[in-house]
């Protein structure tokens, strides 16, 4: 198995311990451990159905795990209230594999949703069509402010995803498979546009992924998920040099 | 053995969703009386169900208040009792047929609705980006469905009864040239309070029904596009057969309050 040890001490913002979930007799997660340092590009790969989605959504408390520890800048997840959990997801954003924008709603409308509930992070005066603007430009579509989702190609979906996980400036972002069903192109110029925010803003990125490419261009340090547990923790060159065939069949083009 | 076995599995099913909708009842009460109150989703949601149902209630009402009087009328001549038919047309539309028949298309209309709404929205995870975003989906989505729900069907089944009394007017009006005021004045004298307060009381229960339910089942609404046509089309046979046990139930209250 190998293991990274070159990383510089950070700070953890993230942080999973022994991790457990089941459904009825098909036990996803075996005990998986993570940590995400502050400014760190983390990828987490694994083949469909090995549970990344589900370990995603159980860090944001999308769901429940039967046992281990979830924390989260500090903050143990599984012990935080339901006002308290909306309080920190501020500073966590998320991006949804399918861009789960909301389709009654306009491109504004979405953007402005999340602002609704955290007004006290921006002060009394929030300027909310400040905020949605700049968020926009950040993806390059403030032209398509006043559009439906229906109007939108799948590239500009996700850009207007990105766009509304980052109007409440969080610390974390988590992408779940951001590049999925895009053409090479469009994934291309979405993982350019993840690396940008990262230096633009500093945060911490876990991008779940089975694209090797968006692997290889985006992450600091690389977990293989695999039998429920983190198999292999590296850089992706490391990992990729690996002789254990459970790891090689992930670098096979 | 096997069908008994088939038929214990669908009993335990049957129960535990029973069980998961009496628990999804009770989170709505809780979450209906905590802040913040989404009064403008609420509006615009009472608009959309309203509005969107108007048209569909109105011709259902005109032609059921056509149809009674047409098949009654033959009988009540025989009997020579014609002059009994704006009593009889209006007790038994405001009692009874408006409401039960307003909720049932309200059924079709904006319980499948809701089911097919709030289905498409949880296989698309966007009930999962409002709760990540800090916003409770919940309060936001099924309370303001459901209460606007409540709110407007005993709107859409006082404006029913209206229509339905007024295609019954028509009718006595081409047949038996029958005046509007005459008419008007029969189903008035004869309407009470006892027939209009339980009808419009058990309006608001048949409200309840339709959004719980449609919300329950999209809601909770399985993974794939099948799982929303299952939840809209189940939203509209599980709240039909309990708009009947509703009535039921009503019926039989208001007939021991009239016993007393």
């Amino acid at each position: 198995m190998t293991k990274h040890n070159n990383i510089p001490k950070r700070e953890i913002v993230l942080e999973l311990k022994d991790l457990h979930k089941s459904f009825g007799d098909n036990h996803v997660l075996n005990g998986f451990n993570m940590q995400l340092f502050q400014g760190e590009n983390l990828v987490i790969m694994g083949k469909s159905g090995s549970g990344k989605s589900v370990m995603i959504k159980c860090l944001v408390g999308l769901l429940e795990a039967d046992s281990g520890t979830i924390s989260v800048m500090h903050n143990d997840i599984t012990k935080l209230n339901q006002e308290a959990l909306d309080i920190l997801r501020a500073d966590i954003g998320f991006l949804f594999q399918g861009s789960a924008l909301y389709d009654s709603m306009t491109v504004r409308e979405n953007l402005e949703f999340p602002l609704r509930r955290h007004t006290k992070k921006f002060g009394e005066h929030i300027d909310t069509e400040t905020l949605v603007v700049e968020a926009l430009e950040n993806v390059g579509l403030a032209h398509a402010i006043d559009l439906m989702p229906s109007e939108l190609s799948g590239g500009m979906k996700r850009r207007v995803a990105l766009a509304r996980t980052l109007i409440l400036q969080p610390k974390i972002i988590l992408y779940d498979e951001p590049t999925s069903g895009l053409d090479p192109i469009t994934a291309k110029e979405i993982i350019i546009l993840m690396q940008d925010i990262q230096k633009k803003y500093g945060t911490s990125s876990l991008i779940i992924t089975h694209d090797v490419d968006c692997a290889r261009v985006i992450s600091d340090r690389m977990i293989l998920l695999i039998d429920g547990i983190d198999y292999a923790v590296g850089t992706y060159a490391e990992l990729s040099a690996s002789t254990d065939p459970k790891i090689k069949a992930f670098f096979k083009h | 053995m096997s069908a008994l076995n088939s038929i214990k599995t669908q009993l335990k099913t049957f129960l535990i969703e029973i069980g998961e909708l009496s628990l999804f009842t009770g989170r709505y009460f809780r979450e209906a009386l905590k802040r913040p109150f989404e009064l403008k989703e609420l509006l615009r949601q009472c608009y959309n169900m309203g509005n969107r149902s108007l048209l569909l209630v109105a011709i259902t009402g005109f032609i059921i208040g056509l149809v009674l009087t047409l098949q009654t009328r033959p009988t009540l001549m025989e009997f020579g009792a014609v002059s009994w038919m704006p009593s009889m047309v209006s007790i038994s539309i405001v009692r009874e047929i408006g409401p039960i028949i307003t909720a049932l298309v309200c059924a079709g209309r904006i319980g499948s609705g809701i089911g097919a709404e709030l289905g498409s929205m949880r296989v698309t995870e966007q009930i999962d980006a409002m709760e990540v975003s800090g916003t409770n989906p919940f309060k936001y989505l099924v309370v303001t469905r459901v209460l606007a729900v409540t709110l407007m069907l005993p709107l859409l089944v006082i404006i029913g009864d209206g229509i339905a009394i007024f295609g019954s007017f028509l009718v006595e009006n081409i047949k038996g040239n029958v005046s509007f005021m005459l008419y008007f004045n029969q189903v008035f004298d004869a309407l009470e309070f006892g027939d209009v307060i339980p009808a419009t009381i058990k309006s608001f229960f048949f409200g309840l029904a339709i959004g719980i339910v449609g919300c329950f089942k999209g809601y909770n609404c399985e993974k794939g596009t099948e799982g929303v046509g299952k939840a809209a089309n189940s939203a509209v046979v599980f709240t039909s057969l309990l708009l009947f046990i509703i009535d039921f139930i009503a019926v039989f209250v208001t007939d021991i309050f009239y016993d007393l």
